[in-house]
């Protein structure tokens, strides 16, 4: 019996409420924790909305004296990334290309292999999953040069491909060797969270649909599928928020016109020589993250709940 | 949960049919393909850089073989302490920065999540404060963690604006403390998501257990002491495994907060690790080290899944 | 069955490597990677790309910053393992005879001999550049690092000149201490801190004595007295920093010197980017005065484009880049932006400031000499796992982890022993 209800879980009950003085301390504490975690963002806000001249001079809470949405222009549109002077809006286009299909893969395998791990269990099943779950662990950094060869050589074999046929069928195509790479690494825990969401889901009503004949997809599709929208959620939120904030990978196998916008920004940001505009460089880091914010603010709520679905069973 | 384990395939026919027979092993060849991707590229690379931990490779991979002479290295290098060796350092600094990181994480994380769960107004404002710097890249947090923490520029300097001139805090510019700085700004990252875990783990605890305890006269303290918090022991693992795996994996962070490690002061296994490999030409060191990692990974990991799914099976 | 199967493939494979040489255009583009992203390094390649726009060939940007140029080191390492290296790279010293060594650099000993490379680049820079008697890699810029970079203003209110020595320069910073200005404007970081030790090694022990030390490794010159005194000299500076100094990036250095906040800073010639960006005038705003006691030797290190092994039809482009490289307008025009000396000795130095000229007369004077030596900071002295092992030390020492200068030498012949 694991602590936590399924899916469907009963609305929660009605707790004892608090007296004032403790839900005092309650939201005192939780306004300080917020305020804490906030700093760094308002910091980040503030230092870009202020000209360079109020950051080298001033004190760095102080609200922006000249408010000015200079740096933000800049960072999207005309800052260098390299040689070339277009701002990091361009680089925004390439890690899409590279999330969406990256999270839509590794997600539906994860779903699939949830869902054979868990109701089609066979011979072996636990040290299937078991080595699956520990490929989570592999360090990235000694992973780069034997992926590198493994890359190079389905490059070659795209050239080849490509002149036989006039089509590569993206192999080689640096886009499609990070959706790759990111698939194979993030299936550990995509299938860790299907198969602790598909283990509580009742067995019976699969035995069920096995007796009218359904077929292993079929009872994937229309049984599995249309109940596992809360561990989606918490999938896709999870796989989206890792492979959009990569660096290692992106900048080791797509550098140049394919980087994925983390090369970029740490192009803008981790200058070596020159004046370090912080005001760009936070606004480019907002810029950067704001997808990743975007699914955090809008879609946290059922991230919570998605996880109490199943991803956090033991 | 009570997961009855499920008859391995579809119930036993007489008649065995090719059809059939393909229909039995669906379930295998759906889950095959992400198997092998994951054989090859975590297990076979995992192969291939122990191999490399056996040879003289510097600058490039070769297979000359000279035996247990890099992890001989690293062995006695463990003990140098006095100056300390860099590999010396990075197994301190990932007890300290990790021992911190995932109690601190798993401390705050629980706090906030019960806090969150006392019936609080504003709960949706709150919560994506807490989960927000999860989705920002380590690149930029780094940098803004370390004007943040520099006296010249940042808190102290705020501080002393503000009035209150004994306030001191150096640690990101003392080479002792380094690694704290390290520590503040990976668990500011990272508290939100085990909030997150957390709260999830409490919303799914069946209200009539509470009920139940306070009616019998058990305080907020003792409920929670003695009944929810133990009733969570399945989240604290998967948050501990989740916290442990990112803590050895920490290497853009630290060296941006940091700013590349002086004195050595703040090396961890991943940082040495990369750096001996790309860096310093001694790949065959840098792998060693990524083998020893991995060890170390599996001695947490291995016992956890045994009886992780050995429970599953009951 | 088997066989025809067997056969298939071999069919297979006959029409893959049949189909290679399809590609018969040339391709007029060169890719490069570097990790020269911000504004004045970015301005200096930018001459190189413009150069190559108006011959008709088109400019593949690879860009990642980072630690040096260390991420761009990986990617190129994985871009070699995936036998798809760009047209050139940025590399440092010992890094481009990796690959020479490997065999992963093409050959331009054609373009060499007609362009006499080997009698324009000084002797000691061709070691790098010249593998087994290939030309496969091509010099951009020299760039020296025993300089001093001197607030006049700050220098003049404490009333100092130009020191000449060691105990000047100690006399020099303590009357900016009494003065109340940070004497010595450092960024604590690894390479920081080695680099300036390069500086301390030259002055306390001559250049003699440095090659033996770096050059050779010889373990009697790195645990004599003289790298001891080298040590305690290093130890001497530290009372002059501020104390927020650990973990600061150079750049920040150079701008405490360029505010007045600090006095000097000890860096390589690409802090004077940061005064042109700041419109500070040579001469008049700062000095750039050699390391004292350093003067008539150069401690050197160089940016180099390392020339890959690239399928036939880009070849041309790599050739043509190259070229450009080499070409006296472009190392004009690029160095005079970066701030550093021209790696041709035949360049005039009419475009370049104060400070310019007196790099390029440095350079030939200590070329001519043989007093023209790599930093072992900078991996142009020993190759990067002895360079960092160095580097290792004086930083634990400058932190205090190494706490005499005794077991500080003690411990350098132990960390480049068990690097070698």
């Amino acid at each position: 019996m694991s602590a936590l209800n399924p899916a469907n879980a009963a609305p929660m009950p009605a707790r004892r409420r608090s007296p004032w003085r403790s839900r005092v301390v309650i939201y005192g504490l939780l306004l300080i924790f917020a305020v804490l975690y906030l700093m760094p963002l308002v910091v980040m806000v503030m230092t870009s909305l202020k000209p360079m001249s109020e950051i080298t001079g001033g004190n760095m809470f102080a609200l922006p004296h000249d408010l000015t949405f200079e740096a933000w222009a800049k960072a999207w549109g005309t800052t260098c990334v390299g040689l070339t002077c277009a701002g990091i809006k361009g680089y925004f286009w390439n890690s899409i290309k590279m999330v969406v299909p990256a999270v839509f893969i590794s997600t539906m395998l994860g779903a699939l292999n949830g869902y054979v791990l868990t109701k089609w269990r066979f011979a072996g099943h636990r040290m299937v999953f078991g080595l699956m779950l520990f490929a989570c662990f592999i360090p990235y950094q000694s992973v780069l040069i034997p992926m590198a060869v493994i890359l190079g050589k389905l490059g070659y074999i795209g050239m080849n491909l490509k002149d036989m046929t006039g089509y590569s069928f993206g192999f080689g195509n640096a886009t499609a060797n990070l959706v790759l790479v990111h698939v194979v690494y993030g299936l550990g825990f995509t299938t860790l969270f299907f198969r602790n969401y598909y283990a509580a889901f009742p067995t019976e009503l699969i035995k069920a649909a096995q007796i009218d004949g359904a077929s292993f997809f079929q009872i994937f599709r229309r049984i599995l599928l249309p109940n596992s929208a809360p561990i989606f959620i918490v999938t896709v939120i999870y796989q989206f928020t890792n492979i959009w904030n990569d660096f290692l990978f992106g900048s080791t196998f797509a550098a140049g016109d394919n980087a994925p916008m983390t090369v970029a920004l740490n192009n803008v940001v981790n200058t070596s020589t020159g004046v370090i505009e912080y005001n760009v460089n936070m606004a480019a880091a907002i810029i950067a993250a704001a997808p990743t914010l975007f699914v955090y603010i809008v879609a946290g709520r059922y991230f919570v709940r998605g996880l109490m679905a199943g991803a956090v069973k033991g | 949960m009570t997961a009855t384990a499920v008859p391995a395939a579809a119930p036993m026919r007489a008649r065995v049919t090719l059809r059939q027979r393909l229909q039995d092993a669906l379930p295998k060849l759906v889950l095959a393909p992400s198997f092998l991707l994951i054989l090859v590229f975590v297990y076979g690379f995992i192969g291939w850089t122990f191999l490399l931990s056996l040879t003289n490779s510097k600058a490039f991979s070769n297979f000359n073989f000279i035996g247990w002479g890099n992890y001989l290295k690293l062995w006695t290098w463990t003990f140098e302490t006095d100056p300390p060796s860099n590999w010396y350092t990075a197994i301190v600094n990932m007890g300290l920065f990790g021992g911190l990181y995932v109690v601190c994480c798993l401390i705050i994380g629980l706090g906030l999540a019960i806090l969150l769960d006392q019936k609080i107004r504003g709960e949706g404002v709150l919560r994506p404060i807490y989960l927000y710097p999860l989705a920002l890249s380590f690149i930029v947090t780094g940098t803004a963690w370390k004007l943040f923490l520099n006296p010249r520029i940042g808190l102290e300097k705020a501080m002393h604006d503000l009035g209150w001139t004994s306030f001191h805090f150096d640690w990101v510019v003392n080479p002792r403390m380094m690694i704290y700085c390290v520590a503040i700004a990976a668990i500011w990252g990272s508290a939100g998501f085990v909030m997150a875990l957390f709260l999830a783990g409490l919303r799914g605890i069946d209200g009539e257990i509470l009920k139940a305890a306070q009616i019998d006269g058990a305080s907020t303290f003792q409920t929670y002491r003695r009944i929810i918090i133990p009733m969570l022991r399945p989240v604290f693992l998967s948050a501990m495994i989740i916290l442990i795996n990112m803590a050895l994996k920490s290497y853009d962070l630290v060296l941006s907060v940091t700013g590349n490690n002086p004195g050595g002061a703040a090396e961890l296994p991943s940082t040495f690790m990369y750096s001996y490999t790309f860096t310093r030409d001694q790949m065959a060191v840098g792998s060693a080290s990524a083998i020893m990692m991995m060890m170390t990974i599996a001695a947490v990991m291995v016992p956890y899944l045994y009886s992780e799914l050995r429970e599953k099976s009951r | 069955m088997l066989k025809k199967s067997k056969l298939l493939a071999g069919a297979m494979l006959a029409a893959f490597s049949l189909a290679i040489p399809a590609h018969a255009a040339d391709v007029k583009e060169v890719q490069m990677l570097h990790w020269w992203t911000s504004g004045g390094e970015a301005a200096a390649l930018a001459t190189l790309k413009d150069y190559l726009a108006k011959e008709g060939y088109t400019w593949k940007d690879v860009p990642i910053a980072g630690g040096g140029g260390s991420a761009a080191m990986t990617t190129l390492k994985a871009m070699v393992a995936a036998g798809n290296p760009p047209t050139a790279s940025q590399i440092l010293g010992y890094y481009a005879l990796d690959y020479a060594k490997a065999g992963k650099l093409n050959n331009l000993n054609e373009l060499a001999t007609k362009e006499h490379w080997a009698d324009v680049i000084p002797k000691a820079l061709q070691k790098f550049a010249v593998t087994d008697g290939n030309w496969d890699a091509v010099p951009v810029n020299i760039h020296s690092v025993n300089w001093l970079w001197i607030n006049k203003a700050v220098m003049d209110k404490i009333g100092a000149t130009e020191p000449k020595n060691f105990d000047e320069f100690i006399a020099m910073l303590d009357k900016a201490k009494k003065a109340g200005v940070i004497p010595l404007a450092l960024g604590g970081q690894p390479w920081q801190e080695a680099t300036m030790f390069d500086s301390v090694v030259m002055s306390t022990g001559g250049p003699d004595f440095y090659k033996k030390a770096f050059v050779d490794l010889d373990p009697a010159a790195l645990k004599s007295d003289t790298m001891k005194k080298a040590f305690d000299n290093l130890a001497k500076l530290r009372d002059y920093v501020d104390p927020n100094y650990a973990g600061r990036d150079w750049n920040l250095a150079t701008a405490m010197v360029i505010k007045g906040d600090a006095l000097v800073q000890v860096m390589g010639d690409w802090a004077k980017g940061e005064f042109s960006v700041a419109k500070k005038t040579a001469g008049t705003d700062f000095m750039c005065y050699r390391f004292p006691g350093t003067d008539g030797s150069v401690i050197y290190n160089a940016d180099m484009f390392a020339m890959f092994q690239v399928p036939a039809d880009r070849r041309g482009a790599q050739l043509a880049l190259a070229d450009a490289t080499m070409s006296p307008a472009v190392q004009s025009a690029f160095n005079v932006i970066k701030g550093s000396v021209p790696a041709r000795m035949d360049v005039p130095d009419t475009a370049f400031d104060l400070c310019g000229k007196k790099g390029i007369a440095d350079v030939k004077k200590a070329d001519a000499a043989g007093t023209f030596v790599g930093s072992m900071a900078q991996n142009y002295a020993q190759p990067p796992a002895v360079a960092t092992a160095y580097t290792d030390v004086v930083t634990k020492f400058f932190h205090g982890q190494i706490k005499t200068s005794d077991a500080a030498v003690t411990e350098l012949v132990k960390a480049i022993d068990a690097a070698k």
